[in-house]
């Protein structure tokens, strides 16, 4: 999965790409710097603990610390602290890359400590991308085996040092809890005293790791490290940054995707008092003052004429007429097996339906914001970087630095779920050319409004989804003919390398591989494009497809007079077991099949994403203020291989059931004439804490390898609600969200 | 602009400011208390919220000009039983995600303990829906409330 930028900016496929002007210059940029920066960095191998060598380098107080490579650091006080590679943005790699190295070093937990790691691909990469960057539920998966070798390496080397000043063999010497003991000696020593002394050790080659039985930290419950400071109202995002002399600037993006400013009148938005400037920027025109208050003043003041010519200027309904009109025939076909069609021609038995998912914000609590001070030579970012690579290569170039210039800090983001993770860097990028255009004499801090951030684009992409299926004489599902339509995310950006012959896995993932045998399988797609820029949503594709497919099944399952359990298990068969395991387990703690209490109904809904499978079953009733489902409670059981942090596993399923509910239920983005309907959370509903379900997760043990878990509990939510609004009302609800989008 | 005396965690502090701006802003870059959040600036999402003579507030959606002869309490200078109590129970529940909206879960929960002592579901839910969390931390704010009202009973 290496991005080849270089092959990107050869294609140039986005200079046909109408979205937006400074994409196109974005990206053949990043093709330009990234080529060098990411294909020239070969690191032997990921688990060597190898990149940094072992080094004495200066703390704060000039104390000496031992960092034996680039991702641990351990000074005379004897804290650990873990340089995180992953963004934390409630997912927990903080927590759960620090448990990887404590385990391997065997410390006690008090002594652990994170930071994130600066922007610097060779050193932090995400093994499964190439690039440094956060995504795909992968900051726990690629950093497995990477930062227990960190940890493993750095214990090999205090307990080289200790046996050097104890005359004595390392294999007599044990390690635990943070104490490095010889007990015929009857020696111990903490490890900041031989800090000094390991540092000067070589690393060792290769670590030896332990064997999961003898884990004391992976698979318990230890305290969240960012819990105190997120409790008490010390953890620092981007947004609290303050500088000497920083401005702060809004930007005025165009009323429609594609729009470009025409001309400007400042001269009211200059009169308001703190404003400090205005300009006009490649994605807006920005007004820059000495504080929020006084930009945004200043931009309500601001007289724009927008040139719309290249703009989306349909509505949303048009567009899910054309969606709808490209649904009713086959598309580009991914999965074929049987004979769809004519199974389906041939049954007299068959479902047809179709299903319409909004457009859909992601509206993390804080709102997309950066900060850049620029000198000639160098730049300092802090910003909630989610891909650090793309961000510094965006700086850079508008800078005009090479990236190495470029240090990024990533603070603590409130929030994400995909939206700092575009592939053009718009934040980072919007932020440089603020810079760029006013000079480098005062910092800049940009913030997005509530406003902006669900105005702006970079959205979960609107699809529609065509099923037909039949059941045979024995109510046995028999074909299944799958359309899906929509915006390709990658095409365009440098993730297009991860795309073949055309396919966007994350347009059809989740639909394409989908576990049930059923003789005759057609699953197909339809790529439509917009200036609506689209984007990775908590758990993409999944986001759509397990709910048309878990849905749609349901569905073909009840025609048959199946139980939704038992028929899915069925269907599973022995070889998708690690399905069957969660769905059973699920199953098992709701009591399916037990008498549900009056006026209430349950569904269930299984799907596999990025690695990780989830079932869910939701008890829901008809909630009188709205006519929609109240959700009373949520079983969800999730098998993620070895379950690094399981109370963090937990939290991750509580959270992306609740995440995935908010929006089947109230959430969808509308476009009038191209201008977006909805504005703030007034319009664009959250789930609040009244309509939370209560939720019970059972995490399947497991020796298997870990996998993500920040994404995948959100995709069986809406089916499993879904499901069980139908059982309760005899309703299928196709088209999202349940409350449809109010204006 | 005007020349104005808020309190602000029992300290008076002499500012000079747009007398319309929102308190939010006034804390946050004016006296560099950055605890409280800027969420969505139309009190729909709590982020922003701190105590105003007791009573939980949204700062996004109050002048500094109307802040001024009250008692404004904020994050930083949250103290007490019911405080410590809640602060408490949140790292024991591990009850922050992303933690951007915390602060203002923080202060709803406080105001909440020191109104209702023993709050019942209900309770919670009618103090506390006015303050989101997309992380959606539902469950374990409701058990971390729940826990701090089991402590302060003793």
């Amino acid at each position: 999965m290496q991005f080849l930028f270089d092959k990107y900016a050869k294609n140039d496929r986005a200079s046909a790409d109408p979205v937006e002007p400074s994409r196109r210059f974005i990206l053949k940029s990043i093709g330009g710097v990234g080529a060098g920066l990411v294909l020239g960095m070969q690191l032997p191998s990921a688990a060597k603990a190898d990149s940094g060598a072992a080094a004495v380098i200066k703390g704060d107080a000039g104390a000496a610390i031992f960092a034996p490579n680039a991702f641990v650091r351990i000074a005379p006080d004897s804290t650990v602290t873990v340089l995180v590679k992953h963004i934390e943005f409630g997912q927990g790699p903080y927590t759960g890359l620090a448990t990887l190295v404590a385990e391997e070093l065997d410390a006690d937990w008090s002594q652990m400590r994170a930071q994130s790691a600066p922007a610097n691909a060779a050193l932090y990469k995400n093994l499964m991308f190439g690039v440094q960057g956060t995504g795909g539920s992968t900051a726990i998966a690629n950093s497995f085996e990477q930062m227990r070798k960190a940890g493993a390496a750095a214990r090999a080397m205090l307990v080289e040092a200790a046996a050097k000043a104890w005359g004595a063999k390392v294999d007599d010497i044990t390690v635990s809890k943070g104490v490095i003991s010889h007990e015929a000696l009857a020696k111990k020593a903490s490890f900041g005293e031989f800090a000094e002394a390991a540092a000067k050790l070589e690393p060792p080659a290769e670590p030896f790791l332990k064997d999961p039985s003898e884990f004391v930290l992976i698979g318990t419950q230890v305290p969240k490290l960012d819990s105190e400071a997120k409790s008490t109202g010390k953890a620092e995002f981007t947004i609290d940054v303050q500088r000497p002399n920083m401005m702060t600037v809004l930007l005025q993006r165009p009323p429609v995707f594609g729009g470009k400013v025409k001309s400007v009148n400042d001269s009211e938005a200059r009169k308001v008092s703190g404003v400090v400037d205005v300009k006009t920027l490649p994605r807006g025109v920005a007004v820059y003052a000495e504080g929020f208050w006084a930009a945004k003043k200043g931009r309500e003041a601001l007289q724009i004429e927008w040139d719309e010519s290249e703009a989306e200027t349909r509505s949303t309904a048009e567009m899910v007429a054309d969606y709808q009109k490209s649904a009713a025939s086959v598309g580009q076909v991914v999965v074929k097996s049987g004979d769809a069609e004519k199974a389906l021609a041939g049954s007299g038995n068959t479902i047809e339906a179709e299903y319409v998912f909004p457009y859909l914000a992601h509206a993390p609590m804080e709102t997309e914001d950066c900060v850049i001070e620029a000198k000639d030579d160098s730049a300092k970012v802090w910003a909630g970087s989610q891909f650090p690579t793309l961000d510094q290569a965006a700086v850079a170039q508008t800078l005009g630095l090479r990236p190495e210039e470029v240090d990024i800090e990533t603070m603590f983001a409130g929030g994400s779920f995909g939206r700092r993770a575009t592939p053009v860097a718009d934040i980072a990028y919007e932020c440089a050319t603020a810079v760029k255009a006013i000079g480098r004499e005062r910092p800049v801090k940009l913030i997005f409004t509530r406003e902006d951030d669900i105005q702006g684009g970079f959205y979960r992409p609107m699809t529609v989804h065509r099923l037909k299926g039949a059941v045979d004489t024995d109510g046995r599902v028999s074909a299944w003919d799958h359309v899906v339509v929509g915006q390709s995310i990658m095409e365009g950006t440098p993730f297009e390398s991860m795309m073949e012959e055309g396919v966007d896995p994350t347009l059809v993932e989740g639909a394409r591989d989908l576990p049930y045998a059923i003789p005759n399988l057609r699953i197909s797609f339809h790529k439509k494009s917009s200036a609506v820029p689209p984007l990775w949503w908590r758990s993409v594709g999944h986001t759509h497809t397990a709910y048309s497919t878990e849905a749609f099944l349901d569905e073909l399952l009840a025609l048959g007079g199946k139980d939704p359990v038992e028929e899915r298990l069925r269907m599973l068969g022995d070889k998708y077991s690690r399905h069957s395991g969660v769905l059973k387990a699920v199953a098992e703690a709701a009591d399916w099949g037990s008498a549900v209490p009056e006026g209430r109904a349950r569904g269930v809904a299984l799907h596999k994403s990025f690695n990780s499978y989830v079932a869910e079953i939701a008890e829901v009733s008809i909630n009188n203020d709205d006519g929609i489902p109240r959700v009373h409670k949520v079983w969800c059981a999730v098998d993620c291989g070895i379950a690094v942090n399981p109370d963090i596993v937990r939290a991750q399923m509580e959270g992306g059931i609740g995440y995935g509910l908010g929006h089947i239920l109230y959430a969808g983005l509308t476009l009038d004439k191209g201008r977006v309907q909805q504005s703030n959370f007034d319009t664009y509903r959250s789930l609040r804490i009244n309509e939370m379900p209560e939720v019970a997760v059972t995490i399947i043990k497991s020796a298997e390898a870990p996998t993500g878990v920040g994404e995948p509990g959100v995709p069986p939510i809406g089916p499993a609600v879904a499901n069980a609004w139908a059982k309760l009302t005899g309703k299928r609800v196709r088209q999202l969200p349940f409350l449809p989008a109010e204006a | 602009m005007a020349k104005l005396t808020l309190t602000v965690n029992g300290k008076a502090h002499e500012v000079d400011v747009d007398p319309e701006m929102p308190l939010l802003w006034l804390l946050r870059e004016e006296l560099n208390m950055t605890g409280t959040k800027f969420g969505c600036g139309i009190a729909q999402c709590g982020a922003c919220t701190v105590h105003i003579d007791g009573v939980a507030t949204r700062s996004c959606q109050t002048t500094v000009e109307d802040a001024v002869d009250s008692e404004i309490v904020t994050i930083e200078g949250i103290s007490g039983a019911e405080a410590k109590a809640i602060q408490d129970a949140w790292i024991k529940h591990d009850v922050p995600q992303c933690g951007y909206c915390q602060s203002g879960q923080v202060m709803s929960a406080v105001a909440l303990l020191r109104e209702t002592p023993a709050p019942t579901d209900e309770d919670i839910d009618s103090e506390m829906s006015g303050n989101i969390c997309r992380c959606a931390t539902y469950v374990r704010i409701r058990q971390a409330i729940k826990t701090a009202a089991d402590t302060l009973k003793g």
